[in-house]
């Protein structure tokens, strides 16, 4: 098994690897096109380098569990800003997610919508490419325009580009405070209508899905602007302030334990409803909405097309489980080309996650 | 600084691609007169200038596309330019060298408040962004200083951020997609009114990439709804370890401000003579600003005041009305004004972990000494972009290269205690000599490969960026 404990170990093994390797972090994001090759795990390289507290700074090697990471933050009450997904109960998982993994797959949560993605916080990256280079970009300041932004592309490129093995993040301060305004029995239609209302006000707030034909709405910071803002949300849009776990959002926990495919369309939130209704004429089981509508969820029987509902929306569509459909949505022709002409001056033998992403 | 040698084959071509351009521009659009041409001869880098060979003005997409299709066909190089506002050189010319200014490019195309975001095309200013969603009480957060001038396609171009990033972040965090027309001509759409790409994220490499990847002629912006209110707190320290060490307890404490600017004693004096805004004669002094409602703007000040008295000021005011909130930004605002009054100066940017703050302050102090170079330092503390301002006489003979020397060493200090060349101006000519100081041959290699990609005869913005040594055997 291949588990390197140093950077220049897994130089090594890339640059003298003789057929395609198979990147695992702890193997519990599962999204994408198989992929032949020999196993690379990453879990080998682990372990938080620095923690600045006070400059909002953690960087951490990329098999670091994420759970470790989470629990650091924590001790010192401050958190990843992009409040990442635990998929384990999506894919009946049962390792320990790296925060390599999450880069990898640009996992981010409900907070997405005010605090940005998980690309939005990574500040720097450190990986080894397809020849076995250790290349680095950015760094650990929170304000970087020194060349071109990969730590943008490596975020999200799921280990077809280079195997990161350390990643520089912006953390936030933990809130002292949450809320949650809940607004019951609510239309697709209406529910959007509301989370518009609501993310266009003043109130700074950082969630809002509709799951189960309820509406909730997540405001979060210091106790009495929390108190206040939420006054303020319920007298706009009604509803009540109630306790709301916000990981059955970000963990999609309703479709986990139910059987068939699950969709992931990301378009603007006014075509929300739109695309809800599509996909049911078309075998959608059950449809979810976070990021004000943006993000749009859908359970399926397994290898129906989903991604027909989307038309004429702009947007895109991945199946994040289930086989019988491309996982990621087709590219213009002009795309293709320049994430090809990427890739092989990447991985000019073609050999990190190979047909990953399509 | 060492500038390539223009193509005088490229320059001898001159009548035949003027002609080529006005047969697919409007006749106002192509400016090629010798004089009229030297009004693109700088940016706000003004130490250096250089007249392009021609400079074209073109209104739509359709006319971008047909310019960068025949200079890539002639094989002439392109300076993109926004508005001419980059400190960093981004917007200079060679001689040899086409300017494809997007000033034409200012339309509003599309503005959506329901999903937050408009749309507009590149050439229009930052500030105008905000002039047409602030009726409705919205706003575009990233906040140049420039922001009155500089365009949306520089803004692109040089990942440009402000005071307010670090409560907001900065343009590749509120840009949610481009339009861009590659050196051949094609035009892209990436992003959109979406979140978050499929497949790679090319928006997030092309935000920063200073020109050189493409042309961008329309961009999706993010919006948001503007705060309840806002309300600065001056704190004065009479020394820069604890006015550094106050900023790092604030930021522990879990308050978030919208922004936090330091000043230090040179550029105090400087604003005070220059604006009079009644600032404390003290080491350093902090800005805080936070948003919000009256009672949360009061919550927010309470904690910041009772940290900041932790640390013994020796001055705190806070803002009680708009008149006194003005006042304590007005000399922040007038600190590069000020600096200029006193002599010219060179703005470096470089970025630190806010935790070396007293080292490199006093690094920078024993270099002014050592330089015989005044220099005064204001900067965005809550993230660590600096902004030493390092005084020279730009008529007396050698200051210019004397200053330039001390600014390269202030940045290589920069890099060594663990920060970056450039946080929010760009590497353009001014610091491109620097970038091996930060990045391996290797990592600088597989940058020039994207633009292999992107560009491949290397006609965009091509003497930008990089070493010259590393990109001379791509260049045309």
């Amino acid at each position: 098994m291949m588990n390197p404990t140093t950077e220049l170990e897994l130089a090594d093994i890339i640059a003298s690897a003789k057929g395609p390797l198979r990147i695992v972090g702890g193997d519990t994001r599962q999204i994408g096109h198989p992929v032949d090759g020999d196993a690379l795990h990453t879990s080998g390289l682990s372990g938080i380098t620095l923690y600045e507290p006070g400059a909002l700074t953690l960087v951490a090697k990329a098999g670091t569990p994420l759970a470790e990471i989470e629990a650091v933050l924590a001790s010192e009450n401050q958190r990843l800003p992009f409040e990442p997904s635990d998929m384990r109960g999506l894919y009946g998982a049962s390792g320990q997610s790296t925060i390599g993994g999450v880069v990898a797959t640009n996992a981010s949560g409900p907070r997405r919508i005010q605090a940005g993605s998980c690309r939005d916080s990574v500040i720097g990256v450190q990986f080894v490419d397809g020849q076995g280079q250790i290349l680095k970009n950015g760094g650990r300041v929170m304000k970087n325009v020194t060349g071109y932004d990969l730590a943008k592309l490596m975020t999200g490129s799921r280990g077809t580009l280079g195997v990161l093995t350390e990643i520089s993040f912006k953390v936030l301060p933990a809130p002292e405070a949450t809320a949650t305004v809940v607004i019951e029995d609510q239309s697709a239609e209406e529910a959007v209508a509301t989370m518009s209302a609501a993310l266009g006000s003043p109130y700074d707030v950082n969630g809002a899905a509709h799951v189960g034909g309820r509406t909730v709405i997540r405001v979060e910071g210091l106790e009495g602007s929390v108190n206040y803002r939420a006054a303020e949300l319920v007298k706009k849009l009604g509803g009540t302030v109630v306790d709301f776990d916000w990981t059955t959002v970000r963990d999609l926990t309703d479709f986990a334990s139910r059987d068939g495919d699950i969709w992931r369309f990301s378009v603007k939130p006014s075509d929300g409803p739109k695309l809800g209704a599509a996909l049911r004429g078309r075998g959608a089981l059950d449809v979810q909405f976070d990021w004000g509508g943006g993000l749009v969820w859908a359970l399926a029987p397994e290898g129906a097309n989903l991604r027909a509902a989307l038309g004429d929306i702009g947007g895109h569509a991945t199946l994040i489980r289930g086989t019988g459909q491309p996982v990621f949505q087709p590219e213009s022709t002009g795309i293709k080309l320049l994430n090809e002409g990427l890739r092989m001056k990447f991985d000019p033998r073609n050999i990190l996650n190979t047909g990953r992403m399509g | 600084m060492d500038l390539p040698q223009p193509n005088s084959e490229i320059i001898a071509r001159k009548p035949q691609i003027v002609a080529l351009l006005q047969a697919i521009l409007p006749d106002d659009a192509v400016i090629y007169d010798e004089h009229e041409v030297k009004a693109y001869e700088c940016d706000a880098l003004s130490a250096y200038r250089c007249p392009p060979l021609i400079v074209v003005l073109p209104s739509t997409t359709e006319e971008v596309a047909a310019v960068l299709k025949v200079c890539h066909v002639e094989g002439v190089p392109v300076v993109p330019r926004g508005s001419g506002t980059s400190l960093a050189g981004g917007a200079l010319p060679t001689a040899d060298s086409v300017v494809l200014g997007v000033s034409k490019l200012s339309k509003v195309l599309e503005t959506n408040y329901e999903d937050r975001y408009i749309r507009v095309q590149s050439g229009r200013t930052n500030l105008s962004v905000t002039g047409a969603v602030e009726a409705l009480d919205f706003f575009y957060a990233p906040d140049p200083s420039s922001q009155l001038a500089c365009a949306i396609a520089g803004n692109i171009a040089m990942n440009s951020g402000g005071a307010h990033c670090l409560k907001y972040g900065v343009t590749t965090n509120n840009l949610l997609g481009v339009k861009m027309v590659t050196m051949e001509g094609e035009v892209l759409d990436i992003g959109g009114s979406h979140l978050d790409a499929a497949g790679y994220d090319l928006l997030g490499l092309i935000c920063g990439s200073e020109g050189q990847l493409g042309v961008v002629t329309e961009a999706t912006l993010r919006i948001l709804h503007k705060p309840e209110g806002a309300r600065p707190v001056l704190i004065g320290y009479d020394s820069n370890e604890v006015a550094g060490a106050c900023v790092s307890d604030i930021i522990k404490a879990g308050v978030l401000p919208v922004a936090i600017e330091f000043m230090d004693r040179p550029v105090i004096r400087a604003a005070e003579a220059f604006v009079h805004a009644g600032y404390p004669d003290v080491e350093a002094l902090l800005i805080v600003e936070v948003e919000g409602s009256e009672t949360e703007i009061a919550e927010q000040l309470a904690l910041i005041t009772e940290i900041a008295k932790r640390h013994n000021p020796v001055e705190l005011r806070e803002s009680q009305s708009a008149e006194e909130s003005a006042a304590i930004w007005k000399g922040r605002k007038a600190a590069f004004g000020a600096m200029g009054q006193i002599n010219d100066y060179m703005c470096l940017d470089g970025t630190i972990p806010v935790s070396q703050l007293p080292f490199v302050l006093g690094r920078i102090t024993e270099l002014s000494e050592e330089y015989g170079l005044a220099v005064g330092n204001v900067f965005h503390a809550g993230d660590g972009n600096m902004h030493p301002l390092i005084l020279y006489n730009a008529n007396k003979p050698g200051d210019l290269e004397l200053c330039e020397k001390m600014g390269a060493e202030i940045l290589k200090l920069c890099v060594e205690v663990g920060g970056c060349l450039t946080g929010e101006h760009g590497v353009g000519i001014e610091k491109r000599d620097l970038m091996s100081t930060q990045y391996t041959d290797a990592d600088i290699e597989i940058q020039l490969g994207i633009k292999d990609v992107f560009d491949a005869k290397w006609l965009l913005n091509p003497a930008k960026v990089f070493p010259l040594t590393l990109t001379e055997s791509r260049r045309a």
